[in-house]
């Protein structure tokens, strides 16, 4: 999995490694990930999904990862569960809870997975066997890290459907999969991951393919579980909302790269990230006055092949040329502002609040 | 809702008395044409200028059947039941609703890419309901269609430069050899590198692909296009470009727009007028000012309660307010009797399982603004944290 762990340290210092002591300082946070990295070699070049990530999360709080397709935040995920596909370029750290998984055997993460962390994935139709019946599914995932019978573990089937809000959960526990609607369905994947009482659960767009009243009732049971088993959650999303609704805490991507960490409150009352601000203004709001244009972030998102230098929104960026060409030569280090806040850009706060205050905020 | 305090009825003159049970009018005479310019009613400059379309009783029921040696009929689904609406010209129409509601069956009908099943269609004043294909050829010059998915609805292996200009080479609108800088126009008007017309569509990315889309709708300068979810498939920072894209476009060639789509937002900045479409029916079409700031019918205020804010400080407040459906929309093949939502309402009486409700114009809103709903939502009602009678109460 550690494969190839040097060839990922080319290029600019690791914030972790600098000024810490190695062998690795054990992690007191929930989930830290330290300078997290995911390329994939491919024929065409190296596909650099994740570039160095660092963000940490405790028990009981939600983090929301937002991101436009190919910003790296499936991938993110995929890396901390170990799930990632294929001959991938791992490196960096992720502690769960005081173990280190990068490093870990194989048989030691799965059987973290499932138990310990576990993920909703964006379309249930594709992540259910549609060939076993709900239920059996359930059991399975049950049976593999609980030494129960299997009439314990269809009990505990049943027990989950019902919290997860499906009607006659003692009969629909032997329905297959097709025999669920698009919301049921994600209950009962909903269902299958809190099995075991996961204290990390990775929800990867898990409303995407739902209509916004399903969405709501989805949002509502997931926000609900959380308070009552008091996990750690990570959600990954491209939509505001979304995230506004369910997140503590939100972390922008953009290339593979965070580009601003900060509280959710933070980021919508006084985002300092151009791009965040070109997310904010590209989306019409049912809570605003009706503007007349929207204002796109012009571009689109860039390869992950051949990332533009130094800073990867440069192009796309109506604020480059205030930066002195910094912005074409320097990568920008994620760093804290004086509001608690963490920025990846050139721009002085100054700079960027003076933006914000003078030129977004009042267009939004 | 907020909004409810926020626009009183104040100016507004009182278009019949507000009845408990709702309705204007409960004779059973035609409902008036939604959107229609009546006399007197402050309608909007748009909705005054001509009808473009007209739909009128229109139904489409697929059979559905079992064995595959002996067919048989066993049920239909009635994925489009009963719809009257109008577009005027330069007018863009919303059609919104959830999954399974009949949207897009309503955008493949008004194209004639389905031969509906009742009902008939008005296209510039001739009747296009059951026209064949021959006949119907020269009328798609005006009516085209731009699809969700910018990945399945162009040919792989055809160039650019063949995509966008087989509507040329088809109608033989331009000349052979005019061919190619007629679409490097285009292509130049939707914001593609006309040096791009030989590429393949693969070698663009999901917002240039719609764009590809776009370029080979307007190739014969429609007067109608309808679009079934243009910009869902794409990246938000993209979408506001296409939504920009559009814009422009519209008022340039006058276009008229169906804008068919999901996500109540991108409908409420794009559209002029607005249909809220529930199990193959409409249940509530206004002008768009109206009907985000004064929804009346009980879905209506559902499904815009329901759409998430992108504000963490008013996440509290939102919750709250949410009207929150149980269930899941029910079977197209067998729908509730009398209103379809009933079953998911929370204001459904006796009366809702037994009559249908007309759409009509209810308690003192414009004569633009119906809805079909025997207990419309009434100014300052709190509707919030409702739920259908019969569902288990929040955990």
């Amino acid at each position: 999995m550690s494969t190839g762990e040097n060839l990922d340290w080319q290029g600019g210092t690791s914030p972790a490694a600098e000024g810490e002591l190695r062998p690795r300082r054990v992690s007191s946070a929930f989930l830290e990930v330290r300078d997290l990295r995911i390329h994939f070699p491919t024929d065409d070049g190296l596909v650099k999904a994740v570039d160095g990530l660092s963000f940490s999360l405790e028990r009981g709080k939600t983090l929301g990862i937002v991101g436009e397709s190919g910003s790296g935040k499936s991938v993110t995920s995929l890396g901390i569960m170990g799930l990632h596909r294929g001959p991938a370029n791992v490196s960096g750290e992720v502690w769960l809870d005081g173990e280190e998984l990068i490093g870990s055997p194989k048989d030691h993460v799965r059987r973290l997975r499932g138990q310990k962390m576990s993920m909703i994935f964006q379309d249930p139709l594709s992540s259910m066997h549609p060939q076993y019946k709900i239920g059996a599914q359930i059991v399975e995932a049950y049976r593999i890290h609980n030494d129960v019978s299997k009439a314990v573990a269809h009990r505990r089937a049943i027990e989950l459907l019902d919290r997860v809000g499906i009607p006659e959960p003692a009969s629909r526990v032997n329905d297959y999969p097709h025999q669920f609607s698009g919301g049921m369905r994600q209950r009962a994947m909903i269902a299958m991951a809190l099995c075991c009482d996961p204290q990390l659960l990775i929800a990867d767009e898990p409303t995407t393919a739902l209509d916004v009243t399903v969405q709501a009732q989805i949002l509502d049971l997931i926000r609900d579980l959380q308070k009552e088993f008091g996990s750690a959650v990570i959600v990954i999303t491209h939509d505001l909302g979304v995230v506004a609704e369910l997140a503590d805490d939100i972390l922008v991507m953009y290339a593979g790269r965070a580009v601003e960490h900060a509280p959710s409150e933070v980021i919508f009352r006084a985002p300092e990230h151009p791009y965040t601000w070109g997310l904010l203004s590209s989306v019409p709001r049912m809570d605003r006055e009706r503007q007349e244009r929207l204002v796109p972030i012009t571009g689109s998102p860039p390869s992950l092949i051949s990332v533009p230098s130094g800073c990867a929104f440069h192009p796309r960026c109506p604020y480059c040329d205030l930066t002195g060409g910094k912005s074409l030569t320097e990568v920008p280090e994620l760093r804290p502002t004086s509001t608690g806040h963490e920025v990846a850009c050139h721009l002085t706060q100054e700079r960027r609040r003076q933006i914000w205050t003078a030129e977004v905020s009042p267009r939004l | 809702m907020s909004e409810y305090e926020a626009s009183g009825g104040a100016g507004t003159p009182a278009y019949g008395t507000p009845s408990p049970a709702g309705g204007t009018t409960a004779s059973p005479e035609p409902a008036p044409e939604p959107g229609a310019p009546t006399a007197g009613a402050g309608t909007a400059p748009v909705t005054a200028a001509p009808v473009l379309l007209s739909v009128a009783g229109l139904r489409k029921h697929f059979p559905v059947t079992r064995g595959a040696f002996l067919k048989q009929t066993i049920g239909t689904v009635k994925a489009v039941d009963g719809l009257d609406f109008r577009v005027h010209r330069g007018e863009t129409l919303g059609l919104v609703g959830e999954s399974g509601c009949g949207k897009t069956t309503t955008g493949r009908l008004l194209t004639r890419l389905l031969e509906p099943t009742e009902g008939t269609i008005e296209f510039d004043g001739h009747d296009i309901t059951h026209l064949s294909t021959g006949d119907m050829r020269p009328l798609r010059r005006d009516i085209q269609m731009i699809f969700q998915d910018p990945y399945s609805s162009l040919n792989p292996r055809h160039t650019v430069g063949a995509i966008v200009g087989a509507p040329f080479l088809l109608h033989r609108t331009v000349p052979k050899d005019k061919v190619k800088p007629a679409v490097q126009e285009l292509l130049r008007l939707v914001g593609l590198n006309p040096e791009h017309y030989n590429r393949y569509p693969h070698e663009f990315s999901g917002g240039q692909r719609q764009r590809i889309g776009i370029a080979r709708a307007l190739a014969l300068r429609p007067k109608l296009i309808v679009a079934d979810e243009p910009v869902s498939a794409l990246d938000v920072s993209i979408q506001a470009q296409v939504v920009n894209l559009l814009d422009d476009l519209q008022t340039e060639f006058d276009l008229t727009f169906v804008f068919i789509a999901h996500d109540l937002s991108v409908v409420r900045h794009i559209s002029d007028r607005v249909a809220v479409m529930y199990l193959g029916k409409i249940v509530e079409i206004a002008d768009r000012d109206s009907l985000y700031a004064n929804p009346r019918h009980p879905y209506t205020v559902a499904l815009m309660s329901a759409v998430p804010v992108p504000d963490p400080a008013r996440r509290d407040k939102a919750q709250r307010e949410r009207v929150l459906l149980t269930g899941d929309v029910p079977s197209p093949i067998n729908p509730p009797s009398g209103c379809r939502f009933r079953t998911r309402c929370w204001k459904a009486q006796d009366i809702c399982a037994t009559q249908e409700p007309p759409l009509v114009q209810r308690l003192d809103d414009p004569a633009t603004h119906a809805t079909a709903c025997h207990f419309p939502i009434e100014e300052g009602e709190t509707v919030a944290g409702r739920r259908p009678k019969n569902a288990p109460a929040p955990a």
